[in-house]
């Protein structure tokens, strides 16, 4: 009897929540740094307004992002991995892929900068950090800055010193990875948009500074993909769509280059470029 | 400390000033917890009177069995019911994935162990207990029954507030099951990670504070439903 009630009681509540999703809402799984930094909680309530569309987001790694994709459990997309993303267009389950915005990574470290690479491209800070020197935090949880990470220990011919004394893995989200990176003294990959807001929340100076940056090879491409509604009958394209030409539309491209922090911009807009 | 103070002041700001985001987390969590508290007590208590009062064969392995789920980690549970939610999974047409009463199921079985144990091991300690000065009292076996789900009553109270407890501040299923979504499944414990993760540490304690403010309300209940029980 009481089970029959409560079976009641959970329709009861299952019921509207039901009948609000099919009310327009967009779900988006996106990586940390979007939400982290304070972003897409900026651009949500405008996308409403101006559109009537709720965007719903859940914020994880890259990898775990598309993934979701994967499995039809969101409709629209944030990444910024381009040959992961290329392949999840490639195997069908994502469309109309659209470049809207980067900025670029950096490689932050101690200011006193025990394996010398202040200043060094990142080849060659990569080789010098290779000589385990002081440890280096890596994401390890298949994020977006995980994967340009691996790569370029791969370009660089040191190759992924996995299992390294030095080579921590983290294993969480970029803001956690550069809080454990300044408790160890080691060196990290991190957005820069990221890095400043950490910067932001210090109260006094850290022990980090950016230590290598401006290289080509830290250039990071934020994209948005919708996911294929012929692989998951569930997603909402036309939402999806409609989210990437708002974002990709001048007057929100516009706002995400004022979006600053300490007066510092954390992206650059690059829709149709 | 300095974070530990600064989190204090946030904290009683954001209640004294209504913080909408706060206070949505709030509501989230006590929705979410409550409605797997009400499944916890409708599934948890019948089958923990059962195997606490009637002897059958096995019961000593269905026992142990659930002291083992008791020991479930959190994000083992988290990533069943994800699994078993997704789009692709065997529930997945239901829709339940990010929202909260499939946080609710995530926490149900959680909390349904727990309730389990602690019904049983009530029943158990009550029977050893009321049997002998009942029959003493020369009661028949009317006022025995009675008498026995009176005693009990308190302890399923007690359970329940146990296991919400539990269900309240555990993070992995929340965070798995609910994706922490603004406004729809953030719950007071998955924006605590949030905020750790921008490395807003002050508004990640001042939110923790507010849980423990609901732990102590929840434990001067228990407090209180001890003494009634007669302890």
């Amino acid at each position: 009897m009481r089970r029959l009630l409560l079976v009641l009681c959970l329709f009861t509540v299952l019921l509207p929540a039901q009948s609000m999703a099919a009310d327009k809402v967009l779900m988006m799984a996106t990586t940390t740094s979007t939400a982290d930094t304070g972003l897409l909680d900026d651009l949500a309530p405008a996308f409403q307004k101006e559109t009537g569309i709720e965007l719903k987001f859940t914020a994880t790694g890259t990898g775990k992002a598309l993934e979701m994709g994967r499995s039809c459990n969101v409709d629209v997309l944030l990444v910024h991995d381009p040959e992961a993303e290329a392949r999840f267009v490639g195997d069908g389950f994502g469309i109309n892929r659209v470049q809207l915005m980067y900025n670029d990574f950096v490689m932050v470290g101690p200011k006193a900068d025990p394996a010398s690479i202040k200043g060094k491209t990142v080849a060659e800070a990569m080789k010098a950090l290779s000589g385990g020197k002081a440890p280096f935090i890596s994401r390890g949880d298949k994020s977006g800055t995980h994967a340009l990470e691996l790569r370029l220990w791969k370009d660089t011919g040191v190759g992924v010193p996995e299992g390294k004394e030095w080579y921590v893995e983290a294993g969480q989200g970029m803001m956690r990875t550069i809080a454990m990176c300044a408790e160890k003294g080691g060196y990290t990959l991190t957005d820069r948009g990221t890095w400043i807001k950490y910067e932001a929340g210090l109260k006094e100076p850290g022990p980090l500074a950016i230590v290598v940056e401006k290289d080509q090879k830290l250039f990071n491409q934020y994209s948005s993909i919708t996911v294929n509604p012929a692989k998951c009958p569930s997603a909402k394209a036309d939402l999806a769509d409609a989210f990437t030409k708002w974002m990709a539309s001048p007057s929100t491209q516009k706002r995400i280059a004022d979006f600053k922090l300490m007066e510092k911009p954390l992206f650059t807009p690059n829709a149709g470029k | 400390m300095d974070y530990l103070l600064d989190g204090l002041v946030t904290a009683l700001r954001l209640l004294a000033m209504g913080d909408a985001e706060t206070f949505s987390a709030v509501w989230i969590t006590l929705a979410a917890s409550g409605m797997s508290i009400a499944a916890c007590l409708a599934i948890g208590a019948p089958l923990g009177f059962l195997i606490g009062y009637h002897d059958f064969p096995g019961r000593k392995a269905v026992r142990i069995a659930v002291d083992t789920a008791l020991c479930f980690p959190t994000v083992v549970i988290g990533l069943l019911v994800y699994l078993l939610l997704s789009r692709q999974g065997p529930m997945g047409e239901l829709g339940l994935l990010f929202t909260i009463p499939g946080m609710a199921i995530g926490l149900t079985l959680l909390g349904v162990p727990i309730v389990m144990a602690m019904t049983a091991l009530a029943v158990e300690q009550a029977d050893a207990r009321l049997r002998l000065t009942l029959l003493t009292l020369g009661a028949d076996g009317r006022q025995m029954l009675t008498a026995t789900l009176w005693e009990t009553r308190y302890h399923l109270m007690l359970a329940g507030v146990a296991a919400f407890g539990r269900i309240v501040s555990e993070v992995g299923i929340s965070m798995m099951v609910g994706g922490n979504i603004k406004w729809h499944t953030r719950t007071i414990t998955t924006a605590i990670a949030l905020e750790t993760g921008k490395g807003d540490y002050a508004l990640g304690i001042a939110l923790g504070l507010v849980l423990l403010a609901m732990a102590l309300l929840l434990n001067l209940m228990l407090a209180a439903l001890r003494r009634r029980a007669g302890r």
